[in-house]
């Protein structure tokens, strides 16, 4: 099996079912800020703080323990999905949820397919 | 080639639930010990697929699901549109007897996941003389809500999508893709609001915090069987309900969810056949 391929679909295909998705988050691990641009789907931007007067319409704020948990190749329960985290209170969704929630898989997707880029950067 | 047909009958019963009449949709399979299965919140009885057709199981049990009222192909009663759907403990459990009384359905085991496994415990209060065991999946005596249960129905909000998301945490990560998106698919066909209405019972009016205490295991046997990775119920939680029954036999299953009929079909037969063959040597714990 061709993987980057494969991964260059799986991409195309999540990219698509967000579409409708136009929007600036933040993703707060410990300390650390990122400011995550979509565009119709499309990560256009990951902007490291720190940051002057950011913008954004929701944040997904966890300590850098419980991120290096939920990206580990095979996350130990309570750690393996963003809702459970919230559940057991180790991740708060602040500000206007309504785009979140309502594409709460692509997001699911989206934020695991994340943990790479955040850890390179 | 021929084709693949699997052995599983269906059919719709008529009957009355609090006053009014419901049509509702059943599927059966196997002969022997009736096995009635109780689907969870927000899906219907296409979770048991597998049970259906498991002959291991069928051998010797009559297999039978039905949908509740509102879910799968069961109709909503006459009014529905007139009011919000709210279950309630009494409701859910009329549903049942009614269900059982039409189809003849005597001295079962009755095996319910999630509300269901939260209603198998009304059921082990107050009626365990109509059952020959019961068994809970993924049961708790209460779950408080950790989420807005608003966004489940809302109409800017996508509620087939919304609900998927909302439970796809909940299937174990090593779960069969197929078997995971069909679990997921079931979410995504609910009715408008009907999810959101099943967890009233499971978040809200079926609390048994300080009544589970009062469940005699002398009278109908209960197991308890919780996935590994649920945190709607989790494994703790069925760890407390287990301390508080005297009698109760109480296993986690590694790796599988909230939905281990449905997102792990033959792992979960592993911890469901000898729970059967326990109740069936009269063996309680």
């Amino acid at each position: 099996m061709n993987t980057k391929q494969t991964t260059s679909n799986a991409n195309e295909w999540l990219v698509h079912r967000g579409r409708f998705v136009n929007v600036t988050f933040l993703l707060k691990k410990g300390e650390a800020e990122y400011l995550v641009t979509i565009r119709e789907g499309s990560v256009v931007q990951i902007k490291p703080g720190p940051h002057v007067m950011p913008r954004w319409t929701f944040a997904l704020v966890a300590d850098d323990d419980t991120w290096q948990r939920f990206w580990a190749p095979e996350p130990q329960p309570r750690f393996h999905d963003l809702m459970a985290m919230v559940k057991f209170k180790t991740l708060k969704v602040e500000g206007d949820q309504a785009v979140f929630m309502s594409n709460l898989l692509y997001f699911k997707e989206l934020i695991q397919q994340l943990g790479s880029q955040i850890h390179a950067s | 080639m021929r084709a693949k047909k699997e052995a599983v009958v269906g059919g719709y019963v008529h009957i009355e639930i609090a006053g009014q009449m419901h049509r509702v949709y059943y599927e059966t399979a196997g002969a022997g010990q009736p096995l009635l299965c109780l689907h969870t919140a927000g899906s219907d009885s296409r979770q048991y697929r597998e049970l259906l057709n498991s002959e291991a199981l069928t051998a010797n049990h009559q297999v039978i699901c039905f949908d509740m009222p509102y879910h799968g192909k069961s109709s909503p009663p006459a009014g529905w549109e007139k009011h919000e759907y709210r279950l309630t403990s009494d409701l859910y459990v009329q549903t049942i007897l009614s269900f059982m009384d039409a189809m003849e359905i005597h001295n079962p085991i009755a095996l319910g996941c999630s509300i269901g496994g939260r209603v198998v415990l009304h059921l082990a209060l107050k009626h365990p003389e109509r059952f020959k065991a019961l068994i809970g999946l993924q049961s708790g005596a209460h779950v408080n809500p950790y989420y807005e249960l608003d966004w489940l129905h809302r109409p800017d909000v996508n509620g087939g999508e919304v609900c998927a998301g909302i439970v796809s945490g909940l299937i174990g990560p090593n779960a069969d893709s197929q078997d995971r998106w069909e679990t997921l698919w079931h979410y995504m066909q609910g009715g408008p609001g009907i999810f959101k209405g099943d967890l009233h019972f499971y978040k809200s009016e079926g609390d048994l915090r300080g009544m589970v205490q009062k469940i005699d295991t002398g009278k109908c046997p209960l197991h308890l069987l919780t996935g590994e990775y649920d945190y709607s119920c989790t494994p703790e939680d069925s760890q407390d309900l287990a301390r508080l029954i005297p009698g109760s036999h109480f296993e986690i299953m590694p790796g599988i969810g909230h939905f281990p009929m449905s997102e792990a079909p033959h792992a979960f037969m592993n911890h469901l056949l000898p729970v059967l063959q326990r109740i069936q040597s009269g063996q309680h714990k």
